[in-house]
């Protein structure tokens, strides 16, 4: 990380041991000042210890969080410079709006008229001016999140988490609420520490994502190198849609890896790290990488073809796709259609011709 | 078609209300038989004097008598402060349970816990009273191991003081308040707790904007339910605190049963029955709560 940056969180070798598992596991990563960061995960990952470690409501077993610069060893949730957003938001139900922003300030005793001002303007600020008498339970999903976000941002805090806030929000409002968070970040230039099992709301809102598993991070990178160059069979397969060959290298030309599946399939990627002849390997190929066309001669030049027949077709609008099944090995895979309208057409059993360039595909050594 | 629908739901209503009705007829027959008839009884023998044999008039003479005589509302002031006093007292001790067990406690260790609660009540209230006394009476257990240790020179008697009945009212009421509380705090969400020393609470602001605000109805509910309990005990006052216990449930029984002063003692129970929603009224005006609220929660 470029040194000149101002790291806003700083976690150095954090572990966190339940029993023999290990929910976080010697994990060091910084966050630069105003900047959006992500951790994604499948659920049981230990990125929510891994939050409420950096808040405060659990002490790491090893290791030392610093936020702006200051340890925070003993320093208990009410006195960091951190707030959280939480997963069901925890708004208080017996105070009104005002009382639920103005809550922080009062037990920061803030004077009763700047109190006033300063809540007022951060209503305004996220779009719910005047709000401040009403219940928390007059308040639709979306206005409670910006309620919840007020009541933090309000503080002022170096570091504000966010854990999952918006996994209760039904599938509109969420893809609303993403944008919404994304103003709202640029808007403030606070630093968001957000988690999430959603790649969609990481990759959409973030500047950089961890990807975590197992206690670890996987991946730290933007939402483009996680995608375009996934340094994990673990991240190829979590971030973004793909289709997994396994099999064995059977030769390696200029990083490019030959590999041929159990069956007999032969296809080409990629190396990503150290990939022998002879290695066990698993390629990811993802579904808009491959070509489609009913003749092979229409697909680009110098890309490997295949033949097969569609199994399936998985209409999703902009992101359909099809299931089509090599035709010797009987290998499935699945191939986004085009957005051009071109084979909207296609039925059933039709065969069809596909194939990919073997650099936009990447193959990792397995285990 | 509005008119047609009002025509049939006018034509079902009296079948419902029939069907109802037998429903209820049990529950009826009980609170019309043994709670509003004896109350009217009551009323009505409240309300004569006797001016010569079998010879009655209306006349409000019993309640003068108890505005005439000292004794008799002196009891019934005090037995309405120590009936309050009690439920505080119940209230802070049962609080920090009732936590315990909703919000620390896990698995196993909640229902032991509420089991342990709930023992007690296994033995009829006459014995568990006559244990305090075998336990506190001059001969008993405790003034002796007093004595033994050297903190007192002989042994003292320790029962028949009202610190004594608060103990023996508190012990016999806890399980009526740690029931609706643990079931107010277990409704609050912990997340709740957390955002908001997240955001600068301490225990205490916590403990009375958050908890206490969320866990009322609970409380209110609890502190009823023990009030009633307590204002209406005739065991434990009179056993723990002998003839000095000046407790008015006293006062009723000797008029009915030691002076059989029947008009007497209806008009000392139907004062208690006003004292008792007097002060329950003023209590949730005070703390701002709805009778209906709290008794969903009781």
């Amino acid at each position: 990380m470029q040194p000149i940056l101002k790291q806003d969180l700083e976690v150095d070798r954090v572990s966190k041991r339940y029993g023999a598992h290990a929910a976080v596991d010697t994990l060091s990563f910084a966050v630069a000042h105003g900047s959006f960061f992500s951790i994604l995960g499948p659920s049981g990952c230990g990125k929510t210890t891994l939050l409420r470690i950096v808040a405060g409501f659990l002490a790491p077993d090893d290791g030392e969080i610093r936020i702006g610069g200051r340890s925070m060893r003993d320093v208990p949730p009410n006195r960091r410079p951190v707030n959280m957003v939480f997963q069901h938001l925890a708004l208080f139900p017996m105070m009104s709006v005002g009382e639920n922003v103005g809550y922080g300030l009062t037990r920061r005793g803030v004077a009763r008229a700047e109190l006033a001002n300063r809540v007022d303007a951060m209503l305004k600020r996220v779009g719910l001016p005047g709000a401040q008498p009403k219940r928390i339970d007059q308040l639709s999903g979306g206005q409670k999140q910006r309620v919840a976000i007020a009541r933090s941002l309000v503080l002022e805090p170096t570091l504000l988490l966010l854990d999952e806030p918006l996994g209760a929000l039904d599938l509109k409002l969420r893809e609303h609420m993403k944008i919404e968070l994304k103003q709202l970040q640029a808007d403030f230039g606070t630093t968001f520490v957000y988690i999430t099992h959603d790649q969609s709301e990481a990759l959409v809102l973030s500047d950089h994502v961890a990807v975590m598993n197992a206690g670890r991070f996987e991946q730290v990178g933007t939402p483009q190198e996680l995608y375009y160059r996934p340094a994990t069979p673990f991240v190829a397969g979590f971030v973004g849609a793909n289709n997994r060959v396994a099999g064995k290298a059977i030769g390696v030309d200029a990083g490019v890896v030959a590999i041929e599946t159990a069956a007999g399939l032969r296809v080409q990627a990629r190396a990503s790290g150290p990939v022998a002849t002879g290695d066990a390997v698993e390629a990811y190929v993802r579904p808009e990488v491959v070509d489609l066309a009913r003749d092979a001669n229409e697909l680009p030049h110098g890309t490997q073809g295949f033949s097969g027949r569609v199994e399936s077709l998985l209409f999703d609008g902009a992101n359909s796709a099809v299931l089509v099944t090599e035709a010797s090995t009987r290998a499935e895979i699945r191939i986004a259609l085009p957005q051009t309208g071109r084979l909207a057409d296609l039925r059933v059993d039709e065969p069809v011709a596909f194939g990919f360039d073997a650099e936009r595909a990447v193959c990792f050594r397995s285990g | 078609m509005a008119t047609a629908h009002l025509d049939a739901s006018a034509i079902d209503r009296p079948r419902v209300q029939l069907g109802v009705l037998l429903l209820l007829a049990p529950a009826l027959l009980w609170l019309v038989g043994l709670i509003v008839l004896p109350h009217v009884e009551l009323a009505v023998l409240s309300l004569r004097a006797r001016v010569a044999p079998r010879v009655y008039e209306w006349s409000l003479d019993q309640y003068a008598t108890f505005i005439d005589e000292p004794l008799y509302w002196h009891t019934f002031v005090r037995t309405a402060a120590m009936s309050i006093l009690a439920t505080v007292s119940t209230l802070l001790i049962a609080f920090p349970v009732a936590w315990y067990i909703a919000k620390i406690a896990r698995g196993r260790a909640k229902s032991v816990l509420f089991i342990l609660c709930l023992i007690p009540f296994w033995v009829s209230e006459t014995v568990r009273t006559l244990g305090w006394m075998i336990l506190l009476r001059e001969s008993g257990v405790l003034p002796r191991l007093l004595a033994d240790l050297g903190i007192t020179a002989a042994p003292v008697e320790l029962l028949y003081h009202d610190a004594t009945i608060l103990v023996g009212l508190v012990y016999t009421s806890m399980l009526f308040m740690v029931v609706p509380l643990v079931s107010a705090l277990e409704t609050l969400d912990d997340s709740l707790i957390e955002a908001a020393y997240d955001l600068g609470g301490n225990g205490w602001s916590i403990l009375r904007q958050i908890v206490i605000p969320h866990a009322a109805p609970g409380i209110a509910a609890g502190s009823i339910v023990v009030f009633m309990l307590t204002l209406g005990n005739y065991l434990t006052p009179t056993l723990l605190g002998g003839k000095n216990s000046l407790w008015f449930t006293e006062q009723i029984y000797t008029q009915f049963i030691t002076r059989f002063n029947w008009e007497q003692g209806a008009a000392f129970g139907f004062l208690l029955l006003i004292l008792s929603t007097a002060i329950v009224w003023l209590g949730l005006k005070v703390t701002g709560q709805r009778f209906g609220d709290v008794m969903r929660r009781a």
